[in-house]
């Protein structure tokens, strides 16, 4: 028969200052892993939810970056005539884009980070459906106006509605704001392609290609005829996938705070492992009468063993709690394959927060093993008489 | 004090498991804190070594991808106080299969005759250094970087570009050292002009302008001059010195320096409690042993005295060892070739003296910290209370 599970209820209660603290201990690292997986899973749901599966990407082959492929009109001329892409009115759904950085001081730093700057033709804006104006108007083509995601308007003092900004060869006016929902689109700046690849004096160099296919069927077949057209010397791919591959932008960090956090947790599996010895150290006449009353060793490890994983999973809800106020919370991070910086939002999910627990519950069970097992061994005779 | 230190040390090693396991948990946090703050330390503190200090880099202004005309350079050396100059383009490309992470590594296409002029810390032999100055489709690797992926010399790399549209096919005629262990690869400017071809208007771009400047001193003078020299071209310039320059690429992984405190205090919390609890356990257990001691005729600030230094005993144990494993992480991450590419600076990452005194006065507050509640409570328990005391 199992010793009732109220027994280690209780006794967590009676010594509520050492089960705080042992808790607590384990709350903190719990808390740390849960920053950093809350951090990348912000950063993957930003690229996840960037781009169409019904659009494909086209770049030069050989590259993996917009930033570093080139692209000239008349290979756009090409591409536009391949009878996979949608078409709205008679003209193909195609869009022109030439991708370049240009370096702003952010809240985060003053010194100036990377944004990514895109000019596109018109039927650019009509096929990123999910994004909308939040305030202020689209930019005119032939004008020096620009639209700024709104993580760029809310994170770059000098880039709000109505402001100008300097590069290329003069000032451009901010027009309007855009909120492209979660994606990375918040992070870049929007212009007209002809006003900002001449100021750049890249009027040939351009730097991409987005289509959008007839419908899901044809998205590989145009993939495969554009890669396999010699003339183009070109790479296709959906725009989700190449927003996709960029979460490992998150990496460093994440093995960083991982690794941190694996290291904390041996400390806290000794500490708890301390915690419980005392338990069983101070508790070790009530083991005895356990046994008296008819209670096999088996029970008695088995009590012990839960005792500390009820400690432990105290630990991890109170992780859990600690980083909540983290999520929502708006955060950048350089992305090596754009060379410039994405804002996104932590995620505290509940995935990660069940992580969290099952972390927190694996510390308890090493901390909780060796103590459990030295109860259980304990003479009734020897328990009996300890003080 | 003193003449209680045996009681202390006896005391410390009475519950022997308890105190290995406390030790053990102050040893591995402070370790942790130890490689927070060396990586900190190398990132934000680093003391720039003495040929970097002469160095400054110059860029485009709206950003590093854009740019200059590589007619700066005569405008540049023409600066009082500049004494040399190398031009370094960022290849990029691809080499072999780029899924795989390990086929990242730096590519520049540079200068041979100034590079090593601008860098007096690269180490390579003179025979070496002059077949790269001599071969057009030369390169030489840094030490970090064959060691990687094995090059020797005589191997060839093929370079597939993608910024430029061009395939380079290099082979390796020099290995270098330098300090910083940084995964990269040198090749001829002139080797990419003529793979461009003549009317490719690419052919007169500059990346990036490293200066090495006379002396320190002149080193804010010249950046000032740089900039005023091109502030109204189409191409303004923004220079710093090479330290700054490789702050910027520290600070575009993320707010880093927020991520190592904001992780570095949940340590020292945790340790900070887990320390707490252990010792107000022990003391709690011995409440009755102070009772005796109170009979003996122990003062209260000498009871106070000695469960304090107890804890700091353990806490300072649990700080040196901590420092020890901290060095061994540190001297591990330096090594580990993904350090040099994770950002430069990380050579120097290593417990200074400075730091493990910091750790160490950590470990030794949060001991004393820690054990002055239980402490004070024990001290001040009656002689009565205390022999009567149960748990």
């Amino acid at each position: 028969m199992g010793i009732p599970f109220a027994y280690n209820l209780r006794n967590l209660i009676v010594r509520r200052t050492t089960t705080i603290m042992t808790a607590l201990g384990i709350a903190l690292t719990v808390a740390v892993l849960l920053a950093v997986l809350a951090l990348v899973a912000g950063l993957r749901t930003a690229f996840e939810s960037t781009g169409d599966p019904l659009q494909v990407l086209v770049m030069r082959k050989g590259a993996t970056a917009e930033l570093s492929s080139g692209m000239s009109r008349e290979i756009f001329q090409v591409i536009k005539a391949n009878p996979g892409i949608a078409k709205q009115a008679e003209e193909p759904l195609a869009s022109l884009e030439m991708v370049t950085v240009i370096n702003l001081p952010s809240v985060d730093s003053p010194q100036g980070m990377n944004v990514t700057l895109r000019g596109l033709m018109p039927a650019g804006v009509q096929m990123r459906h999910d994004l909308k104006l939040q305030e202020g108007v689209w930019f005119n083509p032939g004008q020096r106006e620009i639209v700024v995601g709104r993580s760029i308007a809310k994170r770059y003092p000098a880039a709000h509605l109505g402001s100008r900004l300097r590069f290329g060869r003069g000032e451009w006016l901010i027009v309007g704001v855009m909120d492209g929902g979660q994606s990375a689109v918040n992070s870049e700046i929007f212009g007209d392609l002809n006003q900002i690849s001449s100021d750049f004096n890249r009027a040939d160099g351009l730097s991409s290609v987005l289509l959008r296919a007839a419908d899901a069927a044809t998205v590989p077949a145009l993939i495969n005829s554009l890669k396999d057209d010699r003339r183009l010397n070109v790479d296709a791919m959906t725009e989700k996938a190449y927003y996709a591959a960029q979460t490992a932008s998150g990496a460093p960090l994440q093995f960083l705070g991982i690794f941190v956090s694996a290291i904390m947790a041996i400390g806290s599996s000794f500490a708890s492992m301390n915690t419980m010895y005392a338990a069983v150290a101070r508790r070790s006449r009530e083991i005895g009468t356990l046994r008296v009353l008819g209670f096999p060793r088996g029970s008695i490890l088995f009590s012990f063993f839960v005792e500390s994983l009820l400690l432990a999973l105290l630990g991890g809800l109170l992780g859990c709690v600690l980083v909540l106020p983290l999520n929502n919370i708006t955060t950048g991070i350089g992305s090596f394959v754009t060379f410039s910086e994405i804002a996104f939002n932590f995620r505290v999910t509940p995935a990660i927060m069940m992580t969290g627990l099952i972390f927190a519950l694996f510390m308890g069970s090493v901390g909780g093993l060796f103590p459990a097992r030295m109860a259980s061994r304990k003479e009734i005779l020897t328990a009996l008489r300890d003080i | 004090m003193f003449r209680f230190l045996s009681l202390i040390l006896k005391n410390s090693l009475r519950n022997r498991r308890r105190s290995i396991l406390t030790i053990a948990s102050i040893a591995i946090s402070l370790c942790i804190l130890g490689l927070l703050g060396g990586i900190y330390r190398a990132l934000f503190l680093g003391e720039a070594t003495p040929a970097q200090a002469l160095r400054l880099v110059v860029r485009h202004r709206v950003s590093l991808t854009q740019p200059m005309p590589v007619s700066y350079r005569q405008r540049i050396e023409r600066i009082p106080g500049v004494r040399n100059i190398v031009i370094k383009d960022w290849f990029g490309g691809t080499y072999k299969d780029n899924r795989d992470t390990r086929n990242f590594f730096a590519r520049f296409a540079t200068e041979p005759n100034d590079l090593f002029k601008v860098h007096p810390e690269y180490v390579i032999p003179e025979e070496q250094q002059q077949a790269f100055q001599r071969e057009r489709t030369g390169c030489i690797v840094s030490k970090a970087l064959a060691d990687t992926l094995g090059f020797k010399l005589g191997d060839r790399i093929n370079l597939l570009g993608d910024i430029y549209p061009v395939t380079l096919e290099l082979k390796v005629v020099g290995i270098f050292d330098e300090p910083d262990h940084v995964l990269t690869l040198y090749f001829n400017r002139e080797y990419l002009r003529e793979s461009l071809g003549p009317n490719n208007r690419r052919r007169d771009d500059a990346g990036i302008f490293y200066v090495q400047a006379a002396s320190a001193a002149d080193i804010p003078r010249i950046a000032e001059a740089v900039d005023r020299e091109f502030d109204n071209s189409p191409a303004p310039t923004k220079t710093e010195s090479e330290r700054a320059f490789q702050l910027s690429f520290a600070s575009f992984l993320g707010n880093l320096k927020l991520f190592l405190m904001a992780i570095g205090a949940a340590v020292a919390f945790t340790i900070l409690l887990v320390s707490a609890n252990t010792i107000s356990m022990s003391v709690r257990e011995r409440i009755r042993e102070v009772g005796i001691l109170k009979t003996l005729g122990f003062t209260r600030s000498e009871i106070l005295g000695i469960i304090l230094s107890e804890a700091a005993v353990i806490s300072i144990i649990g700080g040196a060892l901590g420092c020890l494993l901290a060095q061994g992480l540190c001297v591990g991450v330096r090594n580990s070739p993904a350090a040099g590419n994770f950002a430069q600076g990380m050579a120097s990452l290593g417990m200074t003296p400075t730091l493990a005194a910091l750790c160490l006065a950590v470990a030794l507050f949060i001991g004393l910290v820690s054990s002055f509640i239980p402490a004070w409570g024990a001290a001040r328990t009656t002689i009565l209370d205390a022999l009567r005391y149960s748990e």
